[in-house]
């Protein structure tokens, strides 16, 4: 049986600072990723290409699972 | 009403200084402190639960505002990270028809004896968009590159006397022999062109495109 905690404001306000952290963190790696993937692109170097894109496509789940875990919140506290 | 509720309390320690302090005054005698929750009230007086979703996302009290805000930004990054991913899937994409195109045919580009040592010639390969340039650096040495600079394609000059192509750009040099950058902002080689010769004909051949 999952019990629904009801965060307090604050609460809430540390957790969404502490999952843009992680955000942010993932969007500089994919900005790296891109950038990388760009330039081997450019160079004829395909080994990269497929790697890179699966690691984006985790990094955006990643993120969209963090934000979703928001709007949960959001939703308990309703 | 607030003579009844004082009334409750033990007049021994109800003294101005300790009034609230020992724990022992009945914690209902106050006033209800506010939900932290609930700073914010709407024009109407209505509760936030009855107010529109609207009213939510433009919220009046200052804490309420800045954790709106945060969540608006984070929603903001996952909206450029799914940006940056489509951006890695286009490259895919555009890799996978690269690849089906193949290397460009060749072409014969000048005969050995039109160029002297040491002279340039330009030529466009493989389209009449992509602009190149061969250089015969010595008598049985030539060597040609896109002229499109690794940095933000200005056209890349040759300067044979000093074995360097020069981008006058941004001061882009790359090595004449090599193609590979020696100063400036570009990271990558110039992309080759594939020589062949055949007889006294100097044909191109398809492109080399290297990042290091």
């Amino acid at each position: 049986m999952s019990v629904k905690r009801r965060f307090t404001r604050a609460q809430r306000a540390t957790i969404v600072n502490g999952m843009l952290a992680f955000v942010l963190m993932l969007i500089v790696l994919q900005l790296w990723l891109l950038t990388a993937t760009m330039n081997a692109y450019l160079g004829r170097d395909q080994s990269v290409i497929w790697p890179a894109a699966v690691a984006s496509l985790l990094c955006l789940l990643l993120n969209i699972g963090l934000l979703r875990y928001l709007y949960q919140i959001e939703r308990t506290r309703q | 009403m607030a003579d009844e509720r004082r009334q409750r309390l033990d007049v021994r320690i109800d003294s101005a200084g300790r009034e609230g302090l020992t724990g022992t005054t009945p914690s209902n005698i106050y006033r209800p402190l506010h939900d932290a929750e609930q700073v914010t009230t709407a024009p109407d007086g209505r509760a936030m639960e009855e107010q529109p979703a609207w009213r939510t996302d433009f919220p009046i009290d200052w804490p309420q505002d800045h954790y709106v805000e945060r969540r608006d930004f984070m929603k903001f990054m996952v909206l450029t990270s799914l940006a940056f991913t489509v951006g890695q899937f286009w490259i895919v994409a555009q890799n996978w028809f690269r690849r089906g195109r193949g290397q460009p045919e060749l072409v014969r580009l000048v005969g050995v004896n039109e160029v002297p040592v040491g002279a340039t010639q330009m030529f466009a390969y493989p389209t009449a968009h992509d602009p190149c340039v061969l250089v015969r650096s010595a008598d049985n040495e030539f060597v040609a590159y896109s002229q499109k600079c690794t940095h933000l394609s200005c056209a890349v000059l040759p300067h044979v006397e000093v074995g360097e192509l020069r981008c006058p750009c941004h001061e882009g040099i790359f090595d004449l022999a090599s193609g590979r950058p020696i100063a400036g902002p570009p990271r990558r080689p110039l992309s080759r062109v594939r020589l062949e010769r055949h007889g006294d004909q100097i044909f191109a051949a398809g492109i080399e495109e290297r990042t290091v």
